[in-house]
């Protein structure tokens, strides 16, 4: 059996490249993408330890999160239509309407 | 039969309401009508409350009447009740009988006015304050009437709160000084209030009088109070050093300086003195320097009216003085030849100035006796009822003035010779000046002949209450005639019984009284009638004293410069610097530094994802940290 630091280590670079991700790249779809990475890091860190500590709250917990990520792109990619349609870009660097 | 004595408040109250609410339906005349009956009828009550007491033994004379129960504040108990024995009829008599000439003569007075209905309506009113003053059986209840009446004077020294001219400025000015330095000496009552309570626990007379004859009080703690009442009644009855407001209450109408500057109010300190003389008889220290306030108050002020030229100002001043006599004798012990005094100030003071009134009404208003002259052959009742006012005021027997200033005199000479040498002093002036103002405006040549032709004599609405208080002037010494006092005796059932004086001593003050009272009337009829030469000498051995007289003793400066100027001096400060720089300083400058950060920080809004994402991660990152650092 796969050692269980295998599966967090794993997670954690996941987790990293999602937030390099998120900080660094412009476009809003890749940045719902690195958003769903981070995500999903969490859920396979979920998932290990429940496995490692015999106990599915960790399991149930995956799914919610998963109903809520799929959420969440839906409201998203919803956002990122609409403002392409309004400023004809996805760039995040261009949209600051919430600017002081 | 004594539970009926509500009505005695309750009747000039509702004269006062009626008069407020449907005064204009019942028309101008009929307000007047109806205010004079309302007090006329509580005049009936008292007399027949009077009637009632006499009927009963002299020790059974004190009866409580309980209305209702008025505070209950843990163990601080108040009833509202009244306190009825000889001493709180006997003033009722005089408010409500005096009250009720001054109301019928204020009909005709008033006549033209046009705020008839409000002028009705406050003299109701003060009557039913002065009657809650008188009757109250607790210390709290007189200050309720206390108060009550110094909003009455207040009220009607500014009745004509629009007029203005140069000896009083604006009328309502004058009403404002009344009331501020009443204020000062209500302060003197709330505190004397405030020991007595502590001391013993209860504002009823008749318990606080109870204890004291027990002895729970000691000398100290007696003198306190009575100085503190002593306050209260140098205010309410215009002594030094608080008489300045008397002077300007004359911008009042004039029936308001007959009944409540001289007739009634300003004697409630009076009153008030007599009825807790229980407390003044421990508190002996309190009652010299009330006897010596009172003194050197009579010689002020009748010093001060020997100068004046104002027909109103004379008769302030000289009810100044004549206030500092009643407030001599209760410092000297002697309550019931002051309650005397009271009684008959009441008539022939308050006879003067509804004469000074009728006067007033004939001249349009005028008040300069130095424009007056010759006014008896236009005006012969007033004149008539004028100069029988002041030959009481004067003391020249056998008028009132004479009996109950001499039972004063008798009662100061029995303790003190040099308060008594005081007195004496102060009744020659007295005298000199009560016939000063007869002479100058009556007789003699007219000096203002278009003044002199218009005058006439006033309505019979205005002469026959002229009539019957000159009536009262001249028999009221009746009263308390020596050797056989009357009133004294009344009065031993409220007062105690008074010291008795020796028959030589009662005989040799009658005698100089007499005298000097006679060698005032010489110097005034030399000096004002046939203007010889030698009263003039006289005068111009005091004519370094002159300017000083004029000026009243520069008090009311000395009040300006001591307190009236560095209070406005201190007003304008708050008001120009400490107001808009302090206050208001303190409050822009909050508002002006949450503008300043809020300027500063919204800059941290970029409107920008990677910065919010960046802001985000420092922050989980050093949550993080600080959990697995701690943990």
């Amino acid at each position: 059996m796969v050692p269980t630091g295998y599966y967090l280590i794993l997670s954690g670079l996941v987790f990293t490249i999602g937030v390099i991700g998120v900080l660094t790249r412009r476009s809003a779809l890749i940045l719902l993408m690195c958003v769903e990475l981070m995500l999903n890091s969490v859920n396979l860190t979920l998932v290990a330890l429940s496995r490692q500590w015999d106990n599915l709250n960790g399991q149930i917990f995956v799914f919610i999160i998963m109903a809520v990520a799929a959420a969440e792109v839906a409201v998203g990619l919803a956002i990122v239509i609409a403002n392409s349609r309004h400023s004809n870009t996805t760039n995040v660097d261009d949209v600051k309407l919430l600017k002081w | 039969m004594f539970e009926f004595a509500w009505l005695l408040l309750a009747l000039p109250l509702a004269g006062a309401i009626i008069n407020l609410l449907f005064g204009r339906q019942i028309g101008a005349r009929n307000i007047g009508y109806l205010a004079s009956a309302a007090v006329a009828a509580a005049f009936l009550v008292t007399c027949w409350l009077l009637f009632n007491l006499w009927q009963l033994p002299a020790e059974e004379r004190t009866i409580t009447v309980q209305l209702w129960q008025w505070i209950t504040i843990g163990t601080f108990k108040v009833n509202a009740a009244l306190l009825i024995d000889p001493l709180s009829i006997t003033i009722c008599m005089i408010v409500t009988g005096v009250g009720t000439l001054i109301h019928i003569y204020s009909i005709a007075y008033m006549e033209e006015d046009e705020r008839v209905q409000r002028f009705f309506f406050y003299l109701n009113f003060f009557i039913f304050a002065m009657l809650i003053l008188v009757l109250s059986d607790s210390f709290l209840g007189m200050f309720v009437g206390w108060e009550g009446v110094g909003l009455a004077s207040y009220l009607l020294i500014g009745f004509w709160f629009d007029r203005r001219d140069d000896s009083y400025g604006w009328y309502a000015d004058a009403g404002k000084k009344a009331f501020l330095v009443n204020r000062v000496g209500d302060f003197g009552m709330i505190i004397a209030m405030l020991i007595i309570w502590s001391t013993m626990g209860s504002l009823t007379f008749l318990d606080v009088f109870g204890k004291v004859h027990s002895g729970a009080l000691t000398v100290g703690v007696a003198n306190l109070i009575c100085f503190m009442l002593l306050i209260a009644a140098t205010g309410k009855s215009a002594q030094i050093p608080l008489y300045i407001w008397l002077p300007d209450a004359m911008a009042g109408p004039t029936p308001v300086s007959a009944l409540i500057h001289a007739a009634t109010m300003v004697t409630a300190g009076i009153y008030m003195i007599a009825r807790t003389h229980d407390l003044w008889q421990i508190a002996t220290s309190a009652s010299m320097v009330a006897a010596w306030i009172g003194a050197l108050t009579a010689l002020f002020a009748a010093t001060i009216a020997l100068v004046q030229t104002d027909l109103k100002k004379i008769l302030a001043y000289s009810t100044i003085s004549q206030l500092g006599y009643m407030m001599l004798g209760v410092g000297v012990g002697a309550y019931s030849a002051s309650i005397f005094h009271l009684t008959t100030h009441a008539f022939f003071k308050a006879l003067l100035f509804l004469a000074a009134g009728s006067v007033m009404h004939a001249t349009h208003g005028e008040l300069d006796i130095r424009k007056m002259g010759g006014l008896r052959d236009k005006m012969p009742t007033t004149f008539l009822t004028f100069l029988i006012g002041a030959t009481a005021l004067a003391g020249i027997p056998p008028l009132s003035g004479f009996f109950s200033k001499d039972a004063i005199l008798v009662g100061t000479l029995r303790v003190s010779p040099v308060l008594y040498a005081i007195g004496i002093i102060t009744a020659l002036l007295t005298a000199v000046y009560s016939f000063r103002a007869v002479f100058v405006p009556f007789m003699g040549q007219p000096r203002d002949k278009r003044l002199y032709n218009h005058a006439h004599e006033s309505p019979p609405l205005m002469t026959i209450p002229l009539w019957i208080l000159a009536f009262l002037a001249i028999v009221g010494g009746l009263l308390n005639l020596p050797f056989v006092e009357t009133l004294s005796h009344w009065l031993e059932t409220s007062l105690g019984p008074q010291s008795e004086v020796s028959l030589t001593l009662e005989l040799l003050g009658i005698t100089l009284s007499v005298v000097v009272a006679l060698f005032g009337l010489v110097i005034a009829v030399a000096r004002y009638l046939q203007n010889e030469a030698w009263p003039r000498r006289i005068a111009d051995g005091f004519q370094g004293m002159m300017p000083t007289f004029e000026h009243k003793y520069y008090v009311d400066e000395f009040y300006n410069g001591l307190i009236v100027n560095p209070l406005r001096r201190m007003s304008d400060w708050f008001a120009e610097i400490f107001d808009p720089k302090i206050i208001d300083g303190a409050v822009n400058g909050v508002a002006g530094i949450s503008a300043q950060v809020g300027e500063w920080a919204r800059h941290l809004e970029t409107g920008a994802i990677p910065t919010y994402a960046l802001s985000i991660l420092i922050g989980v990152v050093a949550l993080v940290a600080y959990f697995v650092l701690h943990a």
